[in-house]
């Protein structure tokens, strides 16, 4: 098959996951609505003193195994339909995607990310699936609305404003950093997206919970904001793990194209600007008065300037990596 | 902690600005753009450093406070963590049950492990010993009586590596800050332009341009040579997205070091420096040299040779200069644009529409009168000073810029002699695509301490991922004998940073141990 063939099948991969993705949205969006009407009285368990967790047994006799303080419960939640429908939704919109994305990488002999278009595609790829894995660990089926609405916005922006066709690596892309140093970049942005998402969460339920906000009852079915700033805690670290990878194979990369490691290139001061962001972050946690709502702020301006790294300085900040396609 | 996270943030914040304007150290044709942009402006951005924002006053003040403020915290850090390191498990906790993770189970009396032997609070305390230490615990054993009876009970604690990965961090981006400082200071980058055949000698005259670290001193360049065998780019040419686009550069070079006569062929690409000499050797650029002869009337050769023009776009529209000061009646100036693709749009202006030599064309404006470099100032070989000259071929007088194609010879006016543009394709050529020859510019750098960069550099991943993923916590396990014979075993942990484990860790032993004493838990 030929290129623009293959690459044309891609694009109708990628048009079907937007029309899944839209439904799931829509779905997702429906189950925080019914959310709002399931009693929160029922979600509330109130954890015993103490109680028996088990018996054990041995050769003679038998001892109870109590146990005096249990973790706090979490309200466990039955999933409600329009919860299970739409996750099932995501995860048939996120084959296509993916099929779509490597269909595309067929077409093109290599990686599929060597162009804002590609980008828009893998990276988009690459957050939902992390939401889909990160279901096995947590349940945060809650952000759904959030990531598939995220992951149209970027495939819209991507099909409608990046497209490009299929052209071949210009000499200084030509090299296996790219397959690393793009890939890990990517998978951070995943991290960082959902725990930007986490984080708005745990904005709007430390509000609730300290009742400035009324309304809002789906909230009630939300893990607590100390929950929820714990989650994005935990999923932000592995982000900034994988960006600080990213900053270090970048600046190998840089040093075999370049011939320098660091040169202050927009795109370096804003992975550097975006790395020390979240290296606040981190430090918050551990700072008196910054744990909490400040620390999700900070959470949600390093998001925010992965998104400006990832739009704005590669569309119109000059610099070497030039490689938007447009 | 406050004063880092400050001092961070500020970081952030201050290094916006560079990204918004241009900078001398990435990009310093952009600032003098924007100096005739803006004139009033860009002097007064100036003052503030806006042009230099990394290696600015208020800048480097930032830094170097946050990395003073790191070692403030770097030092007594250590020393309590060497101590840490050398000191025994603290001793347990009266009341265990009032800790976070906690689990406790009654053994009746007269019980015995699976091995037959009675459980007595010694053994039970013992062999949760064992189990703690084959878990990558420290422990500790400690006896206490109280009201209820005799207690004894093991303290442990483990993830002493979460604080050493912690402190190797910090330590190592210190590393860094210290190294690349360093490498400035002795390393330095040089420039070279050479067309295929020229020789480069590594000395310091020999570069185009050159920029030394504060402390290099001459000695620091290695004897060696390097001649340029060949240059080739590949554009795209079967899709017709991309029709033009290079898709491969290739220098292939004969280097020579020491006594070696002989040399060395080698290549160097894109993505694929050459290290010779303590030196790494990029290619960094290309572009066409049109060699160019000029003879006096009798037809005797005052000028000839290959002048590197310089790429204006990516079609390699080329821009160069040639001055001939000696051997004709006067001097001469020739400014030239070379097309490797001419075409002529219907305005009658000529672009190149390809990189690659399918039609080469040059197009050369003549002068006449002073060159300006008889007091022998330096010049840049790349610009003509026009001011003292006199166009006598070119848009602005009758006789026009003179076109040729290669192979072509052209008189120039009023009778200083002639121009040849001369073909240097090989013997037999059926094309012109080895017309004209070709330039690489290598970019030649030393960075004496990029080495040990790159070690603090895996220093900082290793710490960062021990500092964060491993989880220190401290862990007792209390057997407290009731006067009845029964024992009851307590098991509670403490976290000491982020733990998000440590609830499961307690279960997990208890449950072990529990096993270990060959008791089985049934539901």
């Amino acid at each position: 098959m030929t290129t623009a063939l293959l690459a044309s099948y891609s694009l109708v991969l990628v048009y079907s996951a937007m029309g899944v993705y839209l439904f799931a949205f829509i779905a997702f969006t429906l189950d925080l609505a019914r959310r709002s009407s399931e009693s929160p009285a029922a979600a509330a368990v109130t954890a015993p003193a103490a109680r028996v967790v088990g018996q054990l047994q041995s050769a003679t006799s038998t001892t109870l195994l109590e146990r005096v303080a249990t973790p706090p419960a979490v309200p466990t939640r039955k999933s409600s339909g329009f919860e299970r429908v739409a996750f099932a939704l995501t995860v048939l919109a996120w084959l296509l995607h993916v099929g779509g994305t490597v269909l595309r990488g067929i077409a093109a002999h290599r990686v599929p990310w060597a162009n804002m278009f590609e980008f828009s595609l893998t990276a988009s790829a690459i957050i939902v699936g992390v939401f889909i894995l990160v279901q096995f660990w947590q349940n945060l089926k809650f952000l759904g609305a959030y990531i598939t609405g995220f992951a149209l916005i970027v495939l819209g922006f991507g099909t409608v404003g990046f497209y490009v066709n299929v052209v071949p690596l210009p000499p200084a892309l030509q090299s296996y950093w790219l397959i690393i140093h793009v890939f890990v970049a990517t998978l951070g942005t995943a991290f960082f997206a959902i725990g930007a998402g986490l984080s708005i969460a745990q904005l709007i339920q430390s509000r609730r919970e300290s009742n400035k906000i009324g309304g809002l009852k789906f909230l009630a079915t939300f893990p607590d904001a100390v929950k929820l700033e714990n989650l994005a805690y935990r999923v932000i670290v592995v982000g900034f793990v994988f960006w600080t990878f990213t900053l270090m194979a970048g600046a190998i990369w840089a040093e075999h194209a370049w011939g320098r490691y660091w040169g202050w290139d927009t795109k370096e001061v804003w992975t550097f600007i975006i790395w020390t962001i979240f290296a606040g972050y981190i430090h918050a946690r551990a700072t008196r008065g910054w744990r909490g709502s400040r620390s999700s702020w900070l959470a949600i301006i390093g998001f925010a300037a992965v998104m400006f790294n990832f739009t704005i300085v590669n569309l119109f900040f000059k610099g070497l990596h030039a490689y938007s396609g447009l | 902690m406050r004063t880092a996270l400050f001092l961070l943030l500020l970081l952030a914040v201050a290094a916006v600005p560079g990204s918004l304007f241009s900078q001398r150290s990435s990009d310093p044709n952009g600032v003098t753009q924007y100096f005739q942009q803006n004139p009033d402006l860009a002097p007064i951005l100036d003052k503030f450093q806006l042009f230099d924002v990394y290696t600015s006053v208020w800048f480097s003040a930032i830094y170097l406070l946050l990395f003073i403020s790191l070692i403030g915290c770097v030092i007594p850090r250590t020393i309590h963590h060497a101590r840490a390191l050398r000191s025994r498990p603290p001793k347990t906790p009266a009341h265990l049950d009032r800790l976070g993770s906690f689990a406790a189970f009654e053994v009746a009396p007269g019980q015995t492990d699976a091995a037959g032997r009675p459980i007595t609070a010694a053994t039970a305390v013992d062999s949760a010993r064992g189990l703690l230490r084959r878990s990558g615990y420290r422990t500790q054993l400690f006896d206490s009586a109280s009201r209820s009876g005799s207690a004894l009970s093991v303290s442990a604690e483990r993830g002493y590596l979460r604080e050493t990965g912690n402190l190797v961090f910090h330590t190592a981006l210190i590393g860094i800050l210290v190294a690349v400082g360093i490498g400035s200071g002795f390393g330095y980058t040089g420039q070279k332009v050479l067309v295929s055949g020229q020789v480069f000698a590594n000395v310091r005259l020999a570069f185009d341009s050159f920029t030394p670290g504060r402390f290099f001193t001459d000695s620091a360049l290695d004897p060696y040579r390097i001649k340029l065998d060949s240059f080739t780019a590949k554009y795209e040419t079967e899709n017709l997205n991309a029709f033009g686009q290079p898709i491969d550069y290739t220098a292939k070079v004969t280097t020579y070091q020491g006594t070696d006569a002989k040399g060395t062929k080698e290549t160097i690409k894109v993505n694929d420096p050459l290290a010779i000499g303590g030196n790494q050797v990029y290619l960094l650029g290309n572009g066409y040299a049109p060699k160019i002869t000029v003879r006096d009337p009798a037809g005797k050769v005052v000028f000839s040779g290959a002048t590197p023009f310089l790429p204006q776009d990516a079609n390699l529209t080329s821009l160069g200069v040639l001055k001939i000061p000696d051997g004709l009646k006067k001097q001469l100036g020739i400014r030239g644009l070379f097309y490797p693709t001419a075409a002529q749009n219907e305005a009658g202006i000529t672009s190149s529409t390809n990189p690659d030599l399918l039609k080469p064309e040059l197009a050369l404006v003549l002068y006449t009168g002073n060159l300006g470099i008889d007091k022998g100032e330096p010049k840049s070989v790349y610009s003509l000073d026009t001011t003292k000259l006199t166009e006598i071929a070119g848009p602005d007088v009758d006789t026009k810029s003179i076109h040729l194609n290669p192979g072509q010879s052209v008189q120039i006016p009023g009778g200083l002699g002639s121009i040849t543009f001369d073909d240097v394709s090989p013997k037999g050529a059926t094309n012109e695509l080895q017309s004209v020859p070709r330039f690489a510019s290598l970019d030649i750098h030393r960075d004496p301490t990029q080495g040990w960069v790159l070690f603090f550099a895996i220093a900082v991943l290793l710490g960062l991922l021990t500092g964060l993923f491993v989880p220190r916590r401290r862990v007792w396990v209390k057997a407290v004998e009731h006067e009845d014979g029964s024992i009851r075993l307590e098991y509670a942990g403490l976290a000491r940073g982020e733990d998000p484990g440590l609830d499961a860790a307690v279960a997990d032993i208890a449950a072990r141990h529990s096993q270990q004493l060959g008791l089985r838990l049934t539901s």
